[in-house]
């Protein structure tokens, strides 16, 4: 690989053949560092927060009024009936409400609830679909290919999955809206935006997550109900977004951090009475702090102490846990093994952590020394691209722009890669034996066989390969020159070692 | 003003009316059914039609003699492939016409700059956007204008302003075996995806094209092609994809399992057009042929002329037509292939013009737009 190849495929997403190689890669890449525009046309298209959020919103009000009606009308005989385990939990209605949410329903009810939840469900994947449209869009036409690249980091690192309903449509909003303009910022407030946006607060719980010294949680608990403490979102941000796992911190860190973020809720998705006691009344979608579910009093967190009133108190252990030397480690690695290879070079890890803290994490700062850094430049060092990776890449090199979600969605589901869908917080691996199994290439050489189908005819792949693949090896070389038709060519160009890797 | 076009059609309308009562000849017209066989990686024109009768085809064809010997006799000069028993029915029933030492304009060897010469109908490789297929379409009543392509996508034939569609058969599974070996090949040297891929590929049960399920899949193949085609609202031109035909080793399995695939998809559209049948032209052809002679490792490599193919009821066949260039060694195209006596976009115009009753100039000048004036192919279509 030369350095226009690296340049422009393991820090960028693969070269247009339609775009002018960069005369100067490094220069070309700390250019990117200097304009990037969080909010491209096709970004700016996707649906917004506040209307993702309103539909949310009226689909638990249904639930909740006709949980209420259900429960008067049920006759006793069925009673019994089991609760579905979606209607547990409502956001913003964490406790007062449970009596109704909880309340066993009449067999129409059931069908009635089907319905509403088919159409949220609905609803929720054409959000999903159109905000994975976008992200592509700006993936194939982005003038910053090396931030984009960024962008995708961040968001793989801050994972939200879309298995829950409630989050399904807000997945591509948490990139949009928390990571894309803090890309080129401070991580503090990349961390902040993150933990603060809906999507976040509904993945990992901290929604319904009440401290149990609180006002409401007080009453709750007088009423004789079991209140909850969730410690989901305090654990992931210290072991995922943060620190990262056996750093150093305790079970009782985790803990106290959970009971400094409670309050830290989503706006106007609950309308019950539980929901008017938390305030809040903004725009639906927005971050709320209700004070009514904040657990009082001060907290200790790795030995110090947080006294900081209401919001400030989480906020400033995100401060400290943003500029920790933990922290800086854990990005340093995982940037060093995005860029450089699998087993990241130390030195590497050294120098990424020690730009990270001089600069009180500056991500451009960070950005800079993995331009600078012979590791990332060395030919030797390849990473094998993953699905997305792979698929930005092809449909880069044959030059497609606009695409449908739903064509997307299906080959990343094909390539086992369902974008912001990883299962898990932890986001997906960034290592090839999670993605060079066999399975895995078969389906990837099917996917290049129907992307160059598509492309066949429009474009010579001989021409694209001296773009995309220009120093190519002679076997691709010949294998490009020997196919038996041009459909046939791109495929085996989109297959070739050199493009399965970066 | 009266519209010349028009006043011609009613014009001939009339006369066939006074001349022939019950047969409307503009009804015959609109029942015309067009098919295009594109066959990708150059087909060994001289396995497909053999010219035993040439003095020095044993020469140089010697362990692909036993095949040619043991086809079916087309007239006392060639015969064809064994493995094409449909195919030598319907020339049985005069309904294959042959015709040899066919090329398009384009004299190079390249497979995508070929087919893109065949498809687009220039002279030249990318030197035209649309397909001459499209440009068919703008010839045609507005009735009979319906194209549909039978592959994934709309291939370049048949792209271009006039709206056709495509229809991507089950059947056909992507990707083929012959791409799959070829990315075998090429991970063969890497120490990561080599193993990767001889495990995937042992445990695959491999699904396959043309070639494989002994004609099945060709049979597949032309049986939707015949349902997309067949009935009063059938499409009237449809182009379907083969490939798998760039036999640069072991030909004589490789071919005979294309011809088999290729006989049946040629079987399974007459069966399923019925009675239609009769009114269609099927088009045969491939971007270039092979050289002469068989190479180190049993194959051919790129060549020059070859065959082309119309089939079909509305084929006036039982013959194979063509100047026969001989296979001597001075009476090779650059002393290796054989040479192109026959201009394959001049016997499209041909065919077509008198498929559809279209004048001939205009019709080649509308899809063939480059060439020059176009020889006179007489009888390739029988007259109502």
């Amino acid at each position: 690989m030369n350095a226009q190849t690296i340049a422009l495929s393991r820090f960028g997403l693969g070269a247009r053949p339609d775009e002018a190689l960069p005369a100067d890669p490094k220069a070309w890449l700390h250019a990117q560092l200097g304009g990037f525009d969080p909010r491209p046309a096709a970004i700016a298209a996707a649906p917004t927060r506040q209307e993702v959020a309103t539909q949310l919103a009226e689909y638990f009000e249904e639930l909740r009024t006709m949980g209420g009606k259900a429960a008067r009308q049920a006759p006793a005989s069925v009673l019994a009936r089991p609760q579905p385990a979606s209607m547990t939990t409502m956001p913003g209605q964490p406790m007062m409400d449970q009596s109704v949410a909880g309340q066993p329903k009449s067999p129409q009810a059931a069908d009635v609830t089907q319905t509403v939840q088919q159409f949220i469900r609905k609803a929720s994947r054409d959000y999903y679909l159109t905000s994975v449209a976008a992200r592509t869009d700006a993936a194939l036409t982005t003038p910053a290919p090396f931030v984009e690249r960024l962008v995708h980091f961040w968001a793989n690192h801050f994972a939200v999955s879309a298995d829950k309903l409630q989050v399904i449509g807000l997945v591509g909003l948490l990139e949009f809206e928390a990571i894309r303009p803090h890309v080129l910022g401070k991580f503090e407030d990349m961390l902040v935006a993150v933990e603060q946006h809906p999507a976040m607060l509904l993945y990992l719980d901290q929604a319904q997550s009440v401290g149990p010294d609180s006002r409401l949680g007080a009453i709750a608990a007088s009423r004789g109900r079991k209140v909850g403490l969730n410690e989901n979102l305090g654990r992931e941000i210290m072991e995922l977004h943060t620190l990262g796992v056996r750093s150093g911190y305790t079970q009782a860190d985790v803990t106290e951090f959970a009971r400094a973020l409670t309050g830290w809720t989503v706006d106007g998705i609950g309308r019950g009475p539980a929901a008017r006691a938390m305030g809040g009344g903004g725009a639906p979608g927005a971050f709320h702090f209700a004070e009514a579910i904040h657990q009082p009093g001060a907290r200790t967190i790795l030995g110090k102490k947080y006294d900081q009133p209401g919001v400030e108190q989480a906020r400033a252990v995100l401060h400290d846990l943003a500029t920790s030397p933990a922290t800086a480690r854990h990005i340093a690695t995982k940037l060093a093994r995005h860029f450089a290879a699998d087993d990241p070079p130390p030195a590497l890890v050294d120098r990424l952590s020690t730009a990270f803290l001089k600069s009180g994490g500056d991500l451009p700062a960070v950005y800079r020394v993995l331009i600078d850094a012979p590791e990332v430049w060395n030919p030797a060092n390849t990473k094998f691209r993953t699905p997305w990776d792979w698929s930005v890449a092809a449909l880069r090199a044959v030059g497609s722009k606009q695409l449908q979600g739903q064509a997307i969605v299906g080959l990343m589901n094909q390539l086992g890669q369902p974008v912001w869908k990883p299962g898990s917080p932890a986001g997906y691996d960034d290592i090839a034996a999670s993605w060079a199994g066999p399975d895995a290439l078969v389906r990837r050489v099917e996917a290049a066989d129907r992307i160059a189908s598509r492309a066949a005819g429009l474009v010579d792949p001989r021409q694209i390969a001296t773009k995309v693949l220009p120093d190519m090896s002679q076997a691709t070389s010949l294998a490009l020159a020997r196919a038996e038709s041009p459909g046939q060519g791109l495929a085996l160009l989109l297959a070739s070692p050199e493009f399965l890797r970066r | 003003m009266i519209d010349r076009r028009l006043f011609l059609g009613s014009a001939a309308a009339g006369a066939a009316l006074l001349a022939a009562p019950g047969i409307a000849l503009a009804k015959a017209a609109t029942d015309r059914r067009f098919v295009f066989i594109i066959q990708r990686g150059a087909a060994d024109g001289l396995s497909t039609v053999a010219p035993v009768g040439d003095p020095a085809f044993a020469g140089i064809r010697g362990p692909l003699l036993e095949d040619a010997q043991a086809g079916a006799k087309l007239g006392s000069f060639f015969t064809l492939h064994p493995a094409m028993t449909e195919t030598a029915k319907l020339y049985g029933a005069g309904e294959a016409l042959f015709v040899h030492a066919v090329a398009s304009p384009y004299r190079d060897r390249s497979h995508f700059d070929g087919q893109n010469v065949l498809e687009t109908g220039a002279t030249g490789a990318y030197r035209l956007k649309d397909g001459w297929m499209n440009r068919l379409l703008g010839l045609l009543p507005q009735g009979e204008a319906k194209a549909i392509a039978v592959s994934p996508t709309v291939p370049v034939a048949l792209r271009g302003p006039h709206e056709v569609s495509s229809y991507a058969p089950s059947a056909l599974p992507t990707p083929t075996d012959d791409l799959l070996a070829r990315v075998g090949d090429l991970y063969a040297h890497d120490p990561q995806l080599s193993p990767l891929w001889n495990e995937a590929m042992a445990t695959r049960k491999l699904t396959s094209d043309l070639s494989a399920g002994g004609g099945q899949n060709g049979a597949a193949t032309g049986a939707l092609a015949a349902r997309l085609l067949a009935g009063e609202n059938g499409d009237r031109i449809a182009f379907i994809e083969t490939n798998g035909w760039d036999t640069h080793s072991g030909q004589r399995g490789r071919l005979n399992a294309q011809l088999k695939g290729l006989d049946a998809l040629v079987g399974a559209l007459k069966t399923g057009l019925g009675a239609d049948w009769s009114n269609t032209l099927v088009l045969v052809a491939t971007e270039f042929g092979r050289t002469a002679a068989i190479n180190g490792t049993g194959g051919t490599d790129h060549g020059t002329a070859s065959v082309a193919m119309l089939l079909g009821g509305a084929v006036k066949g039982g013959r194979v037509i063509g100047d026969w260039p001989g296979l001597a060694p001075a009476a090779l195209y650059e002393n290796r292939d054989l040479k192109p006596t026959t201009d394959l976009d001049v016997l499209a115009a041909n065919a077509l013009a008198q498929h559809y009753g279209l004048d001939l100039a205009r019709t080649y000048a509308t899809l063939f737009p480059e060439g020059q004036r176009p020889a006179r192919i007489d009888g390739l279509i029988r007259t109502a």
